[in-house]
């Protein structure tokens, strides 16, 4: 019984997590050597190692996804910071004597301007959240490819050259970086008021302006903190290919950064944020895409293989789902017993 | 030729009576030899945009190519709007032009303002893509043939490698017409040599991001570089992309993979004279002669082809450094 309490309580946390194993599993059956991790010049090399390379963009910008979705909205404009700062960090590279420093706080500070912009349309003028965004996905990037005048413009720096592809203690540094973002929102978002207060606006605006909090602010904030994430994953895109593709540098991650906070178990409507369980999300979507592409399948199904999966994770994670399977587990296990009140029990778990 | 002096003294005339005084000329003179007669053609160009660099130097190569023949071109950038090429379109029937030039955004929608065409007498060609109208409706297509510049590929890989090698293939976005015909060209090579085989086969979407991904799950599915010959990218940037992978991977280009790609992009020039790629086929972005000799043909009353195949050659890196320097 103990351990059925457990896995009650831990449903949320564990949906996920079983996901994605069972899908590292069945791609290790059908690709042989994908879990092989070997060292190569002193780093680890191997499928699971691109999975989280790959996956550090994305995962970036789903930090701050789950942020602005906590608060109650969306940022669609991601992709576009991404193209704007990957375009920025190639022009000044290639154009001015900046130092690496100064690029990388350049890029960064125009990420920080676009979600201020966002943050301004949505707070103060109380603009719809995928109304205003919509406005900088769509102009962002225009905006990145009037910078680059609609070339592809490739750099070259040692600095940044590690930043996409280094390493670092076995690590890809990219991934260090990640790590870092990630641990340091885990602690200002749970070791603070501030996760409970963005989460409180999230869930009701009246009512947290009416106990104090500062809506408006931390709505702003929330902006410009995805927008500072996207472009950092920007920086990282452009050193990647050591070259800034404004027409398709980001192109669509906005979505899969949406689905990894709703594979999160996230709701859209806020007041909820995981930020761990969205990095797991992200885990989930770049597993599938490396395993479609070392999988040998035919180009024309990788989306529908994609979705086709995608759906079946969040259908496990749907409370209807939820509900009848812990309902059949508890008829198995001790007949009879009623599971309706556990399951209402997970309603509102606030863990990262 | 004194007669053509005094029509160049006239240019505030405007390009409608510069046209009489020319029809005049050559009605008095039928022997003026048919390129001073060009000299006053009238051309309508109607360019999609300018969203990646080879449609810019397409449109600066047919834009030279009209002043390096005397024409007046009017040009017109429809930034990826089909109904700001069709007003582009009437408004150059309006001018009653000698002849169009129509680089379609899309395929469909094109009858009608084709029929306003055909009925003020004035020839349209289509520029690097086709159009699903009737033939009859415009007078010649020039374009390249992306199935040979597939076939050619894997010729040269063929020659290259005595008919024995692993390809690895990064295709195009899926079910885009380059990325089709380009496999398909280059199966229809290979099919005839039982040693060649595509082993992996993958999109990257056209984008140097996606070559890189791809061709790194490549090289973990197949244990590194020894099983794989040679890469056939569709386009540059996926092989660019590609290279980059194959660096990372400790895998070396053009020693342990061999590298062909299409479109001749200026960075794979660069690629090729470092030693990382080896051939490029062009896709050909000098369309302005084939189509103004197209409408010249067709004021004489010559037959045109409905498909005029322009294609690029097959670059090596032996000229690729010169040539870098030349496309920069």
């Amino acid at each position: 019984m103990k351990k059925n309490n457990f896995l009650h309580k831990h449903q949320k946390t564990l949906a996920p997590l079983l996901s994605l194993v069972l899908i590292i599993l069945v791609t290790a059956s059908i690709t042989p050597g994908f879990l092989s991790i070997k060292i190569v010049d002193g780093h680890l090399f191997g499928s699971l190692l691109d999975i989280l390379h790959r996956a550090t963009p994305t995962a970036l910008v789903a930090l701050g996804m789950a942020v602005v979705i906590g608060t109650r909205g969306i940022d669609l404009s991601v992709g576009a910071v991404i193209a704007i700062s990957g375009a920025v960090t190639a022009v000044l590279t290639v154009n001015t004597d900046f130092p690496v420093w100064l690029v990388v706080l350049c890029a960064l500070g125009t990420g920080v301007v676009c979600g201020l912009w966002n943050g301004i349309l949505v707070s103060v003028f109380n603009i719809q959240p995928i109304v205003a965004t919509l406005i900088l996905m769509v102009a962002g990037r225009g905006i990145a490819q009037m910078i680059t005048e609609g070339q592809i413009v490739t750099f070259h720096s040692d600095v940044l050259d590690a930043i996409g592809n280094g390493y670092f203690l076995a690590f890809p540094i990219r991934v260090w970086i990640a790590i870092g973002m990630i641990v340091l929102t885990v602690l200002v978002m749970r070791k603070t008021a501030l996760g409970l207060f963005i989460e409180a606006v999230g869930a009701n605006v009246r009512a947290s302006r009416l106990v104090g909090i500062e809506a408006r602010l931390l709505v702003l904030s929330a902006y410009v903190f995805s927008g500072f994430c996207a472009a950092m994953s920007g920086i990282i895109l452009a050193a990647d290919i050591r070259g800034a593709d404004a027409n398709n540098a980001g192109l669509w991650l906005e979505l899969d950064a949406i689905l990894a906070v709703v594979l999160a178990g996230a709701s859209l409507a806020g007041g909820r944020i995981y930020l761990l369980l969205t990095i797991v999300g992200v885990l989930i979507i770049q597993t599938l895409t490396t395993a479609i592409l070392t999988s040998g399948l035919p180009a024309q199904y990788n989306l529908v293989v994609k979705a086709t999966i995608i759906l079946a994770v969040l259908l496990i994670q749907s409370p209807k789902t939820r509900q009848w399977l812990s309902g059949f587990f508890s008829k198995n296990k001790n007949a009879g017993k009623s599971s309706a009140g556990e399951a209402s029990t997970d309603k509102r778990s606030a863990k990262p | 030729m004194q007669s053509l002096s005094v029509r160049s003294s006239l240019p505030w005339l405007g390009a409608f009576k510069r046209k009489a005084v020319l029809t005049t000329f050559s009605v008095l003179l039928p022997v003026l030899s048919a390129s001073a007669m060009a000299a006053d053609l009238t051309i309508g160009f109607s360019q999609i945009g300018s969203e990646s660099g080879w449609r810019t130097s397409e449109t600066e190569s047919i834009k030279a190519e009209a002043e390096r023949r005397g024409y007046d071109l009017k040009f017109s950038d429809a930034q990826q709007k089909q109904e700001n090429q069709i007003k582009a379109v009437r408004s150059f029937i309006a001018q009653g032009v000698d002849g169009i030039l129509l680089a379609p955004v899309v395929e469909t929608g094109w009858d009608q303002v084709l029929k306003e065409a055909q009925r003020a007498k004035i020839p349209v060609v289509l520029i690097d893509r086709g159009v699903a109208a009737d033939p009859s409706l415009y007078l010649t297509k020039v374009a390249s043939d992306f199935k040979e510049e597939g076939s050619l590929a894997a010729s040269w890989l063929a020659a290259k490698t005595n008919g024995r090698c692993n390809i690895v293939e990064l295709q195009g976005s899926v079910g885009s017409s380059a990325a089709i015909d380009r496999k398909t060209g280059f199966d229809s090579i290979i099919s005839n040599f039982p040693n060649m085989t595509i082993i992996r086969s993958q999109s990257g979407s056209f984008t140097r991001a996606g070559g890189k991904e791809v061709m790194e799950s490549f090289l973990k599915a197949e244990g590194g570089a020894k099983n794989i010959c040679a890469l056939f990218a569709h386009n540059d940037d996926m092989a660019l992309g590609a290279i980059l992978a194959m660096k990372e991977a400790g895998v070396k280009p053009t020693k342990d993979i061999l590298v062909v790609s299409i479109d001749a992009v200026p960075d794979i020039f660069k690629a090729m004279a470092d030693g990382e790629a080896n051939a490029t086929i062009e896709l050909n972005p000098h369309l302005g002669g084939p189509a103004f000799d197209a409408i010249l043909a067709s004021k004489k009353g010559t037959k045109v082809d409905k498909w005029i195949k322009a294609n690029g050659p097959l670059y090596l890196p032996d000229t690729a450094a010169a040539e870098y320097a030349k496309r920069k």
